[in-house]
């Protein structure tokens, strides 16, 4: 699904954020990316959104060096990627209906369509009955969850997040962590940068630890701990 | 699909709109102010340029000729210049005649000038197609053999031709000016309402939205705010215009002055005033939006 060859980066202050990784992400794989802050985790994973470019490497998506990407193709790249946020990110003006069916309008779906998966959508996240709701009436938990609501619904094939579990008590992170498992489950692939150790060693999955922007680790059934 | 996306974007622009409301009215007088300028100097130049065409055709060049010229060979070398319109060849009795009509009742002081006495040569009255041309044939003529002397409105001519040239440079400027402000002052109107929007936009664009979705309704809440300028300076034109034409139907002393009041022409120039502020909204909204997209 996601491959790395060699990929650095380095921004235009001359700091150097990953070094020379080279990293194979399969379908359907659900992978932690683990380190600590300025580790390299959160640019990783724009490059792999093609926010930024690697400064050095390649990067291909399904088979496709998406660094080669026109425009066009960069959104198509896009909308097969859901993104789900620290901060959650949500339209503080908006419903959460509209806040999850704004990931379909912008993408130009039909209302017919929007109507049938938003409301299928937010009883898989288990929010049934919040649809109303303006995202400062709920909790942060429920907030992330239309988060990943928003990230879900236009079926993409992987979910990238950045520390979504980064503002929330460890009770609400594990409920967040096992509905990423659920939708793992279903075949999506799903990349997770995150720092909350005791999920990490709890969910007992692919573990990428980076350092420095260096790899330092990469294992099948991994925890957090170093050196372990 | 694309119903969704125009419904879109036209809400996103109302609200835009109403929530900068004030900085949208600035904008749209600023442009109204210079289309109302570029219009007025377009209506003076159509007008001056009827001006001079009703000149133009009263223009004529006096070639005076000398007592053995050939005239026939003149006419011929008259009718082969570029931007000759019509060539009357009036003989010295005939040139006499005129000018005791020009004398009017004091023609008796003439009289003494008839037959062999008559002092006035022979005589070609050329018109040029266009004034401008008048001072070139003119000194093309004065070399022809025989030419004795070459007449024309010289002065009135050539300060017609300054005047509306220099009316036209002066025109252009301002007009390129405040143009440039008018569209400075959409650039600014629009960036304030892609900061109000600066979160959403940065959603939509990890949501994977096309560039021209983001940009829709801001260039569309340009394009409003322009055409509003433009409707206003087309109104305010219209009505002056207007007035200025009864106006000047009233007043007898003014009657060499002739308004155009052709319709195709008054619309063809408040329908390009019009398209003029639709395309600074959306040039000013596209340069606003510029910056914001490069992700």
């Amino acid at each position: 699904m996601i491959q790395l060859y060699n990929v650095s980066k380095v921004y235009d202050n001359g700091v150097p954020a990953v070094s020379d990784i080279s990293l194979r992400i399969a379908k359907g794989e659900f992978v932690f990316l683990i380190g600590p802050s300025g580790a390299g985790k959160s640019t990783l994973t724009k490059l792999i959104f093609r926010e930024q470019l690697p400064s050095s490497g390649q990067i291909f998506f399904r088979g496709r060096n998406i660094l080669r990407f026109g425009p066009r193709e960069v959104l198509q790249l896009r909308r097969q990627i859901g993104v789900v946020f620290q901060d959650f990110r949500l339209l503080p003006r908006k419903t959460v209906y509209e806040n999850v069916a704004f990931a379909l309008e912008v993408i130009g779906r039909s209302r017919k369509e929007i109507r049938e998966r938003v409301p299928a959508v937010l009883a898989r996240v288990g929010l049934s009955g919040k649809e109303d709701a303006f995202p400062d009436q709920l909790s942060g938990g429920e907030q992330q969850r239309v988060g990943v609501a928003r990230a879900i619904v236009k079926r993409p094939l992987v979910i990238l997040a950045d520390e979504p579990t980064g503002n929330l008590d460890p009770d609400t992170s594990r409920e967040i962590m096992d509905l990423f498992e659920v939708i793992n489950r279903d075949g999506t692939t799903v990349v997770i940068a995150t720092h909350a150790w005791d999920i990490v060693n709890r969910m007992r999955k692919r573990v990428v630890a980076l350092e420095n922007g260096r790899l330092v680790r990469d294992e099948e059934r991994g925890s957090y701990s170093y050196g372990a | 699909m694309a119903l969704n996306s125009l419904w879109y974007c036209t809400r996103q622009a109302c609200i835009s709109l109403t929530r900068n409301f004030w900085l949208g009215v600035a904008s749209a007088a600023m442009i109204a102010v210079s289309l109302i300028i570029l219009g007025a100097f377009l209506l003076v130049a159509v007008n001056a340029n009827q001006f001079m065409r009703i000149v133009e055709s009263t223009v004529e060049i006096n070639v005076f000729l000398e007592d053995d010229a050939d005239v026939r060979d003149l006419q011929h070398r008259l009718a082969g210049l570029r931007g000759v319109e019509e060539i009357r060849f009036v003989p010295k009795q005939q040139g006499l005649q005129e000018l005791k009509k020009a004398f009017g009742e004091r023609h008796d002081l003439l009289s003494g000038f008839e037959g062999e006495n008559n002092p006035l040569p022979d005589s070609f009255r050329v018109r040029a197609e266009r004034a401008e041309l008048v001072p070139t044939l003119a000194q093309q003529i004065s070399f022809f053999p025989g030419v004795y002397k070459v007449r024309y409105g010289q002065e009135y001519v050539e300060a017609l031709v300054k005047v509306t040239r220099w009316v036209n440079v002066v025109a252009l400027g301002a007009v390129v000016l405040l143009g440039a402000g008018a569209v400075f002052l959409i650039v600014t109107t629009i960036r304030l309402s892609m900061v109000a929007r600066q979160d959403e936009i940065g959603i939509m664009k990890y949501l994977g939205a096309s560039n021209w979705y983001i940009r829709g309704p801001f260039v569309l809440e340009g394009m409003v705010v322009g055409l509003a300028g433009a409707c206003a300076a087309v109104a305010t034109l219209g009505a002056g215009y207007y007035y200025l034409v009864v106006v000047l139907e009233r007043l007898p002393l003014l009657f060499f002055i002739q308004p155009v009041t052709d319709p195709n022409m008054l619309l063809s120039i408040f329908g390009g005033l019009l398209g003029l502020g639709l395309l600074m909204g959306g040039v000013g909204s596209l340069i606003s939006v510029r910056k914001f997209l490069q992700v």
